[in-house]
């Protein structure tokens, strides 16, 4: 019949439901940038006519470049950390034997299960009855607990993906443990090490819910949108920012996955 | 420093995985230029014992000596020893070249004679020109050329090698195998060599542990091992045998008269101390050494009757499975295709004399 | 024999070589070594998750007098927490709109990855890749955009109006407990559709092959095989979207309006306006303990429940 798998036919009704399915995804997203082009201060139909000026209004809002900076910084700062702890994390629990490790991971991976507002209010509570002051350290620092776990599981996959045998074949000729690391195990988990980062950042960049319990008074960009919501008149610049983010994001995303395929054929044998 | 007998040696030396025993209680030597294998089924602790030698894993008790000094304190990567893996762990972000090249930052080896060693080894293991290549760009047998090569460019005092020809295909293995073993007289170094396949282990080796849960069955050459088992177990492993039980009569003159099950009164050599009067033990022998005749033969070989039950064609020799009045198992003959002794036509059900000579039955204890 | 114990004593570690027998004991322990790599991780997580939690549980027992803090233990908060008729009502409606999101976008989702695993052959990874990319835009745009699309003058509203289907516009899109269920279903739904993917990717199709193979139709054989199958996928789908979703105070404080309130909201004023820290501590404990037992009671019935049907 068909070069396709019985179990594999397709089905048309699936297949509509799909389109439909990314209908409902894309849709609303894409009203951001619909709107940042409209000619209207209040985001209505009908649409009043095409404009650029909300792009050039947002060029020039000093407070959103300065929680821009303020995000980007934290996300890589915590999002290197993240990946660093990761990396130790992932090696120790695929590598040894430890004792307790089935409870050791379940409290690294806690945090993905914990609502985001508990960790925030928690170190909340921690920092100000330590007497320390509330900045983007703080943010920093809560972005980091909630970003190992994600670090953890992505790296742990990918040091699972590679054969120890390699490793202790580096051992076998004579390098020290340091320099395996360095001419070995680095070298095959970096895509993940690459991966977990991006994924880190993106966790970071777009936190609210703990930031704006732990922000002093220098905004990230989430509390800064967040504050603009209340102000009509700012919102078209607002739009222009997401829609910003939007098509950087799809850049990123795009290019990290053609290098993740570009690396796969790269170096796996062929299949 | 240690005379050529004990190069490489093993004193009391057990390992446990909590609770399972993984090596236990193991002591021999491995000489200087020995081509040694450690034989056993799966799970037999194989690959532990090795990982011991190359310091990835450490003795539960016990030490091991290599070139008298002991190796519990050395790390791996500080051992005179070198491991050529199962599954080869070839470094796939490396070409062949730096993969050779890898282990010699380690001794200070000058840019140039690196190169130099690096195309010698090549040459070696017959892969001239292959530098560039990648572990993907490589077959399975050229996977474990450079491997091979990987390891011994470093020059060990003992090479390590865990089941390197498993993944291969028989024929390939077979090529390999006297490769494998005119690289070991032409280079000298110790060889200690993992596997399962008897067949192999025979082939390749001066002499061969055989290994079941953790311990050392028997150590000896391959000769005396198929010759001379010490035990049934042993017996079983190496090459196809048969099976009797019989009870001793009378040792007299090196001699024992026994009444084995089936066969009646036999006599065989009685080498070891535990053939006693009145004790119960197992008669051994090979299939090769059994023989089939229309007629009793007249050479005052042992004898009896034996009627055919199957047959079987395995290229270079002919199978039968024969039932003797009183024997549970039926007996494995194996005729070479075209020995003198298959004059007559064997056909199933057809009643025959099963012969042997006296000096091949092994007498064994029965544990 | 004799000469190489001579020998070996003579290399065996003297007393003095005391930081090389300590090496050698560390080389020998996986478990050291292991801990050793691990400990920088594990101290973070401590330092910023167990001490954290540890002094919000202690000053959940205390009580809030102007800026300070009264300092004797009191079960007091948790006594109001239980009795407060708005407290438990916050609570329960924010339950229940978790629920049912976690819910509804996990059914909408599943035959969405189902297709994607099953069906795409070619382009697999475009797909994901289309069904992650919007949530890459920031949650609170996501969040805004439905305020735009439901809210009085919104693309609904306007565009109905603009159709001449209505005269007014419709107030009770907004502001209300669907409008909520609707958005976080958006704003979550990678979270559904990734683990279902995964797991149903991880399964034989040589098992689906087998149950045709034994007679089952297409029905049988998704209820007998595949559903059974992916049934981890869902659980971590349902929970990963549950439990973030209790503890959002953006989304009803965007589109939920009086009626769609929840309880992270009532956590944060008391953190914020009210200021009533350890009130808000407690609060914050309550609902940790209530979304724990639900999950743990969720994941064991759907596990005895996929026995029964296995
Ligand atoms: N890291 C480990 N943890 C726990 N048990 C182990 C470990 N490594 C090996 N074992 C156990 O020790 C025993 C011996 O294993 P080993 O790998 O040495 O066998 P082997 O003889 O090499 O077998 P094979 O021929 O299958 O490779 C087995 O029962 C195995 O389950
Ligand atoms: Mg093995």
């Amino acid at each position: 019949m068909t070069e396709v798998a019985y179990i594999d036919r397709p089905s048309r009704a699936l297949y509509f439901y799909a389109i439909l399915y990314l209908g409902f995804l894309y849709i609303p997203v894409l009203f951001l940038p619909m709107f940042s082009f409209n000619d209207n201060i209040y985001i209505a139909f009908p649409l009043k006519g095409f404009t650029t000026k909300w792009y050039m209004e947002m060029f020039n809002n000093q407070p959103m470049w300065a929680a821009l900076n303020n995000s980007f910084n934290v996300a890589c700062v915590s999002a290197a950390i993240a990946t660093l702890l990761g990396l130790f994390g992932a090696k120790a629990v695929t590598r040894y034997r430890i004792p307790g490790e089935k409870p050791i991971i379940f409290v690294i991976m806690l945090p993905m299960v914990v609502p985001y507002i508990i960790m925030g209010v928690a170190l909340l509570i921690l920092i100000t009855q330590l007497g320390f002051d509330l900045s983007l350290y703080t943010v920093t620092m809560a972005h980091v607990l909630i970003s190992v776990p994600f670090a953890m599981a992505t790296l742990i996959s990918r040091f699972e993906g590679f054969d120890q045998a390699l490793e202790e074949a580096s051992t076998d000729l004579g390098a020290s443990p340091l320099s395996t690391f360095w001419r070995v195990t680095l070298p095959l988990v970096f895509p993940g090490v690459l991966a977990s980062f991006l994924l880190c950042f993106t966790i970071s960049f777009d936190e609210f819910i703990m930031a704006y319990f732990l922000a002093g008074t220098d905004p990230t960009l989430p509390i800064f949108i967040w504050s603009q919501l209340r102000f009509p008149l700012r919102l078209p610049g607002v739009l222009a920012l997401g829609s910003l983010i939007l098509v950087v994001s799809f850049v990123v995303v795009f290019f990290s996955q053609w290098l993740r395929s570009y690396r796969v054929e790269k170096t796996q044998p062929g299949i | 420093m240690t005379s050529n007998n004990d190069f490489v040696s093993l004193t009391d030396v057990s390992k446990h995985f909590g609770s399972v025993v993984a090596v236990d209680h193991l002591s021999f030597t491995i000489s200087r230029g020995e081509f040694f294998s450690l034989l056993g089924p799966s799970g037999c602790g194989k690959t532990t014992l090795l990982r011991m030698l190359a310091g990835f894993e450490s003795p539960t008790t016990g030490e091991i000596y290599i070139d008298g000094a002991p190796m519990s304190e050395v790390p791996p990567h500080h051992r005179p020893t070198n491991m050529v893996f199962q599954n080869y762990a070839i470094f796939p972000h490396l070409n062949v070249r730096a993969n050779l090249a890898y282990g010699l930052r380690y001794d200070k080896i000058e840019k140039a004679e690196v190169g130099r060693r690096v195309e010698e080894a090549l040459e070696m293991v017959k892969l001239p020109g292959f530098g560039n290549r990648r572990s993907n760009e490589l077959s399975g047998g050229e996977r474990q050329r450079v491997a091979l090569a990987r390891a011994l460019i470093k020059r060990p005092k003992v090479l390590l090698l865990d089941e390197p020809l498993g993944a291969l295909d028989k024929k390939l293995r077979e090529e390999m195998q006297l490769e494998l073993r005119a690289l070991q007289e032409s280079v000298g170094i110790t060889f200690i060599f993992v596997t399962h396949d008897q067949e192999e282990a025979l082939t390749l080796s001066t002499r061969i542990a055989v290994m079941t849960r953790g311990k050392a069955l028997q150590v000896a050459s391959p000769k005396d091992l198929y010759n001379h088992p010490v035990s049934v177990e042993v017996a079983d492993f190496i090459g196809q045998m048969n099976f009797v039980e019989a009870q001793v009569m009378d040792v007299r003159n090196g001699e024992a008269v026994l009444d084995a099950t089936g066969l009646g009164k036999i006599t065989a050599p009685a080498s070891s101390d535990f053939v006693q009067k009145g004790a119960n033990i197992i008669v051994a022998i090979r299939p090769e050494k059994l023989i089939l005749s229309a007629e009793r033969r007249s050479d005052g070989l042992g004898a009896v009757q034996c009627t055919i039950k199957t047959s079987a064609y395995l290229g270079d020799r002919d199978h039968f499975y024969v039932s003797v009045d009183g024997c549970e198992k039926p007996f494995a003959v194996a005729i070479a295709e075209t020995g003198a002794n298959s004059d007559q036509s064997l056909d199933r059900q057809s009643i025959v004399w099963l012969s042997w000579a006296d000096e091949s039955l092994i007498l064994l204890p029965r544990d | 024999m004799n000469e190489t114990t001579i020998e070996v004593s003579a290399l065996a570690p003297s007393p003095k070589s005391w930081g090389r027998r300590l090496y050698a004991w560390y080389l020998r322990s996986d478990a050291l070594k292991g801990f050793t790599l691990l400990s920088p991780t594990l101290l973070v997580m401590g330092l910023t998750m167990l001490i954290p939690f540890g002094i919000m549980v202690t000053i959940s027992f205390w009580a809030q007098i102007g800026f300070e803090f009264d300092t004797t233990f009191t079960l007091a908060n948790y006594g109001e927490g239980v009795e407060q008729p708005l407290y438990r009502a916050l609570l329960l409606r924010s339950l229940a709109i978790s629920g049912t999101c976690a819910v509804v976008t996990v059914l909408v989702s599943y035959p969405m990855a189902y297709y994607v695993a099953f069906h795409v052959h070619k382009h697999k990874m475009t797909w994901i890749i289309l069904m992650t990319v919007p949530f890459f835009t920031s949650y609170l745009l996501r969040v805004f955009a439905w305020k735009v699309i439901l809210g009085y003058n919104g693309v609904i509203n306007s565009g109905l109006k603009g159709l001449g289907l209505i005269e007014e516009p419709l107030a009770f899109l907004l502001y209300s407990p669907t409008a909520v269920v609707i958005t976080l279903a958006h704003a979550w739904a990678a979270f559904a559709i990734l683990p279902i993917y995964i797991s149903l990717e991880k399964i034989d199709r040589s098992l689906l092959e087998a149950a045709t193979d034994l007679g089952d139709g297409p029905v049988k054989r998704f209820l007998g095989v595949t559903l059974p199958l992916s049934m981890p996928g869902v659980i971590a789908a349902t929970l990963m979207i549950f439990i973030p979703t209790v503890g959002d105070y953006v989304t009803p404080a965007l589109v939920g309006g009086p009626d769609g309130i929840m309880i992270a909201n009532l956590i944060q004023a008391q953190f914020g306006l009210v200021n009533n820290w350890p009130m808000g501590a407690a609060l914050a404990i309550d609902m940790m303990v209530v979304v724990a037992v639900i999950s743990l009671l969720y994941i064991w019935l759907t596990r005895k429940i996929t026995e029964k049907i296995a």
